[in-house]
Formats: structure tokens, C-alpha cells, sequence
């Protein structure tokens, strides 16, 4: 397998009438990376996440994916069923909100367990054992298996959406704001839990974000975000210590040790 | 033996937008060559520059303009100031070793695993790493009940130790110490000087800022002074 990103954005721009939401990005991913991409709220990142997963169309620019064979895909080229199998096996997507990641109304096991099954996957004990491994490690108790996430906390639903995302062990996982809704006290424990899988892994993420904190823990490399263009980009703790763009420096002078 | 680090031509300046965009210029035409078994020390008044030269020779501030060469252990030379992130991460794994004047404490992780990182980082299994974090940690008198514990609790000395540990658990060719034994007490002091001569000993080339005048005189080779470009406002 030749050595390459996995994943790499050129010059992609989305208009909503006159707002540029995302105006001309590049940016590289590497395999095992962790690139977070910060910004305060209305800079563009969910934007760019949906058009890097494939989930909305750019007007103009390229997605290109590298499968583990090596073969480059364009994600907007390569038609709506391929980018779906992509996103139930090689890639993940774990939302702000767990009600759009999760059903609400299937036990956690279902939960867990479907993605296996959309994956592939066919046996029933395989599947449960599986899922309940998942549950563990997410630091849900195994007798709530057959619980509805309807029942559970918030920061329980997305230690559950990470599990359902997880379990297929994608390449790729996209995440937007992950702790975003969640309270302080159970953010930490998140973050802890999504730093140690993703090593863990070797998964390749791109981690959107305003919560510079969450950032310095979790990201090789950092992307700043304004009025849909990228400022500033660089290794995490130099982007963080070493601002140089002002609004950088507005972003991390906003933020108490982070 | 040729030189482990050498930097040339090294400038930083920093420009604060929130300022009123003021420039604050701190090192210019700074140049720092280091043998392997040496440790230089770094000298000068408050607010010269030192800890931002260690930061420039870490990678975590980026040079204005300048090189700096790091000899890899495979005996190949990068130059930091033009690396990329990934370069950077992968000079950090394998050739610079750090102990930072404050522990950055990571929630919920023990501080067994924070000292078995670097050599987890370089394929070493985890029990292997985890056993070598722990004997250093009891080496820097550590009580062992707090080795599974996350340090953010922990006393300035208690979390220094742990700094000093992860530093010097892996074999780093270059190793950058900013005051390390800023908050230890006199029985520490002596095993981090012992840690250093033995780390001389292996080769390591080390660049230091000692408060202790005591502790620069006994591990340090040469003293490089850092002097001030302007008066202090
Ligand atoms: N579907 C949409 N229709 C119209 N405007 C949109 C749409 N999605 C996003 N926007 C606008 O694009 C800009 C960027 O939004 P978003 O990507 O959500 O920012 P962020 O995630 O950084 O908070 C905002 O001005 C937002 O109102
Ligand atoms: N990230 C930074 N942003 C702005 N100014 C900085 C930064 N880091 C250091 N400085 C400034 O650089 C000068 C030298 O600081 P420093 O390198 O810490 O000196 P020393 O370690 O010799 O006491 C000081 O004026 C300090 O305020
Ligand atoms: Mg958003
Ligand atoms: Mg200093």
C-alpha cells in the first residue's frame, strides 16, 4: 500500500445565496491522524464535514478517498449506493446530536449490532457478543443491552453513538462536535474515551470543533476556520501556542488554558 | 563525533493583533551547536529568550527564519524549521525528548501510562513500557500508590517527577530541559544530575535552563548566553 492521505480536499466551496459557507478549502488527511478543524460557530465546519463525507455536493472542488487497496474514489463522483456502502463500513459519522446517529426506539445491542450487520456481518451470537464487547467499552453497563437509548443520559447516548460507529472498525470517522450538548463533567470523560479508541485504532479522524480544549487533547494538527476559509493550519500545539493569524490569536486568547 | 543539533541563523519575533499589532522581536541570528554526551546550558535575564529558543528547538514555536539540523538516530538530518506536522510528530517520537516546566496533565490517564507513552509511541509493548515507567517513577521517589493515579491531584514536585519521567524513559537523541528541577527537593535534584550524566553517557546531546546554579555547574558542559534585543518596557 503506498503512502498517502486518505483523504484530500482541493478548493471545495459551497455558496447558501450570499453566504460562503465554505470558500475554496484544501486540506490533507493522513492515515491515523487526527485533524480538527476549530472555528467559532458559523465559520463553516459542519458545512466542510458534509461536503468532505460526501454528505452534501460542493459547487466547485474535489474529495478525493483512498480505499485500503490504494485506489483513489472521488466521494462526489462515485455515485450516492457506493458512498453509502462507504459510510456503513470503511467510514463513520458520529453527529452533535446522538438522536441523528442513533434510533432511539432500538435497544443499545440493536443499535450496536445493526451497523455490524449493515457491514455484513450475519450471526446472531457473533453480533450480540460483539455489541455487548462495544457496550463495555464504552462504559455502558452490559445489563442495559437491551435498553432503548430513549431511556439513557445524554452523555451515555453519545458514548453509544461512538460504539455504534466504531464497532466496524472504520478507517475514517468524521465527527461534529461530539461533545457539543454534553456537560462539562461528562465531556471529559468523552474526550478521554474517544482520545484512547481512536490511538487505540489507528483511526484517522477529522474532529469538528469550537471547544479549543477538546482540540489540544485529541488533534495531531489543527485547521482554523473564518467566514468559511481557512486562516491558519499546523501542528496542534503550535497552531495553539504560536497563533499567528489575529483571529487565531482572538480564538486562543478567548479560551483559559487550554 | 559530529554535532547532534546544530541551529543557525535562528529569528523570533511575535506579533500581537490584539495589541495593536506590537512587535515584539526575541531572538535574532541565534546559532547553537551541540555534540552528542554534551549539555549546554542556557543563560540570561528573565525575559531573554531562553524558553522561547527551547520551544523554537522543540518544534512548538516556528522560527521566523533560520535552520535547525537534528541528527536522526538512523543518523539522518532533518531540519525542524521546514518540517512538516508530520515530520515534527515523528522528530518528536523518535529524536527530541522534552521535560517542560509544567506537567500538561491528560484526564483520567494514570500516571503510569503518561511516563509509558513515549515508548509505547515507538512500538514497545505496553507491559514492557509500563514496567520501565514504573521503575523510574520509584527512582524519582514516586510512591507507588500514586503511580496508577491521574496526576492533575498531584503536588507541583509530585507532577514535575512525572514530567522528568516521561522524558527521560526513552532514549531520545536530543533532550531539551526547561528547569526541570525547579520545584524538587535535594534528594530528587541529585537524581535527576545522575539521570542527565547517564544520559550524557549514552550520547544524548542536551540543552537545559537551570535556575539551580548548583545543578548547571554540575551537569552542564558549556553556558550559552541569551541575551536580551532590546530593554525591557
Ligand atoms: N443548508 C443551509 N442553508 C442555508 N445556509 C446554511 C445551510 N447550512 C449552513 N448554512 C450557513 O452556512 C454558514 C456556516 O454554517 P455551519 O457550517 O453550520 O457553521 P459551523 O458548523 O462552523 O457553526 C452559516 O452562515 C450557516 O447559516
Ligand atoms: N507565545 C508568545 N506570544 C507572545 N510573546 C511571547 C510568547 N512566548 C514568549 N514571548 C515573549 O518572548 C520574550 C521572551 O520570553 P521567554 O522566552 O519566556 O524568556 P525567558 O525564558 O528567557 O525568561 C518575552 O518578552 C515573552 O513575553
Ligand atoms: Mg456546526
Ligand atoms: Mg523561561
Amino acid at each position: 500500500m503506498s503512502d498517502g492521505p486518505i483523504l484530500s480536499a482541493r478548493d471545495v466551496s459551497i455558496a447558501f445565496g450570499a453566504v460562503r459557507a465554505v470558500d475554496g478549502v484544501s486540506l490533507d488527511l493522513w492515515p491515523g491522524e487526527v485533524l480538527a478543524v476549530v472555528g467559532e460557530s458559523g465559520s463553516g465546519k459542519s458545512t466542510l464535514l458534509r461536503l468532505l463525507a460526501g454528505e452534501a455536493r460542493p459547487d466547485a472542488g474535489t474529495v478525493l478517498y483512498r480505499d485500503p487497496s490504494g485506489a483513489t474514489l472521488d466521494v462526489h463522483g462515485m455515485g450516492e449506493p457506493a458512498r453509502r456502502r462507504l459510510a456503513r463500513t470503511e467510514w463513520g459519522f458520529v453527529h452533535q446530536d446522538p438522536r441523528d446517529g442513533l434510533r432511539l426506539a432500538v435497544s443499545a445491542g440493536g443499535n450496536v449490532g445493526e451497523r455490524l450487520m449493515a457491514s455484513g456481518a450475519r450471526h446472531y451470537g457473533d453480533i450480540r457478543t460483539e455489541a455487548a464487547r462495544w457496550l463495555e467499552r464504552v462504559e455502558i453497563p452490559a445489563a442495559r443491552i437491551d435498553d432503548a437509548p430513549r431511556l439513557f443520559s445524554g452523555g451515555m447516548r453519545q458514548r453509544l453513538q461512538i460504539a455504534r460507529t466504531l464497532v466496524t472498525r472504520p478507517r475514517l470517522v468524521f465527527m461534529d462536535e461530539p461533545t457539543g450538548g454534553l456537560d462539562v463533567s461528562v465531556q471529559a470523560r468523552l474526550l478521554d474515551m474517544i482520545r484512547a479508541l481512536v490511538a487505540d485504532l489507528g483511526i484517522a479522524v477529522i474532529l469538528v470543533t469550537h471547544d479549543i480544549a477538546a482540540a489540544r487533547l485529541l488533534a495531531h494538527r489543527l485547521v482554523v476556520m473564518r467566514h468559511g476559509r481557512v486562516v491558519e493550519e499546523g501542528l496542534t500545539d503550535r497552531v495553539l501556542d504560536d497563533p499567528r493569524h489575529p483571529y487565531t490569536q482572538l480564538l486562543v486568547s478567548s479560551v483559559l488554558a487550554a | 563525533m559530529s554535532w547532534t543539533l546544530k541551529a543557525e541563523g535562528l529569528a523570533k519575533g511575535f506579533t500581537l493583533h490584539l495589541q495593536g499589532s506590537i512587535e515584539i522581536p526575541v531572538l535574532r541570528d541565534a546559532a547553537l551547536e551541540v555534540s552528542p554526551g554534551e549539555c549546554v546550558a542556557l543563560s540570561g535575564p528573565s525575559g531573554a529568550g531562553k524558553s522561547t529558543l527551547m520551544r523554537l528547538l522543540q518544534g512548538n514555536y516556528g522560527a521566523d527564519s533560520g535552520c535547525i539540523l537534528l541528527r536522526r538516530p538512523d543518523g539522518s538530518v532533518a531540519d525542524l524549521a521546514g518540517a512538516s506536522p508530520r515530520e515534527v510528530i515523528a522528530l518528536r517520537r523518535d529524536t527530541i525528548g522534552h521535560v517542560s516546566q509544567f506537567l500538561r496533565v491528560i484526564p483520567r490517564v494514570p500516571a503510569v501510562e503518561i511516563v509509558a507513552e513515549p515508548l509505547v509511541a515507538r512500538g514497545i509493548s505496553r507491559e514492557e513500557a509500563r514496567a520501565r515507567a514504573s521503575a523510574l517513577l520509584h527512582r524519582l521517589n514516586l510512591p507507588e500508590r500514586l503511580h496508577a493515579l491521574p496526576p492533575a491531584t498531584f503536588s507541583g514536585g509530585e507532577q514535575q517527577r512525572v514530567n522528568l519521567a516521561r522524558g527521560f524513559v526513552a532514549d531520545f537523541p536530543l533532550m531539551l530541559l526547561d528547569e526541570p528541577t525547579a520545584s524538587l527537593d535535594a534528594a530528587n535534584r541529585d537524581v535527576v544530575i545522575a539521570l542527565i550524566g547517564e544520559a550524557k553517557a549514552r550520547g544524548a546531546a542536551l540543552v537545559g535552563i537551570f535556575h539551580d546554579a548548583e545543578v548547571r555547574d554540575r551537569v552542564a558542559d558549556r553556558v550559552l548566553e541569551v541575551a536580551p534585543l532590546r530593554e525591557a518596557a
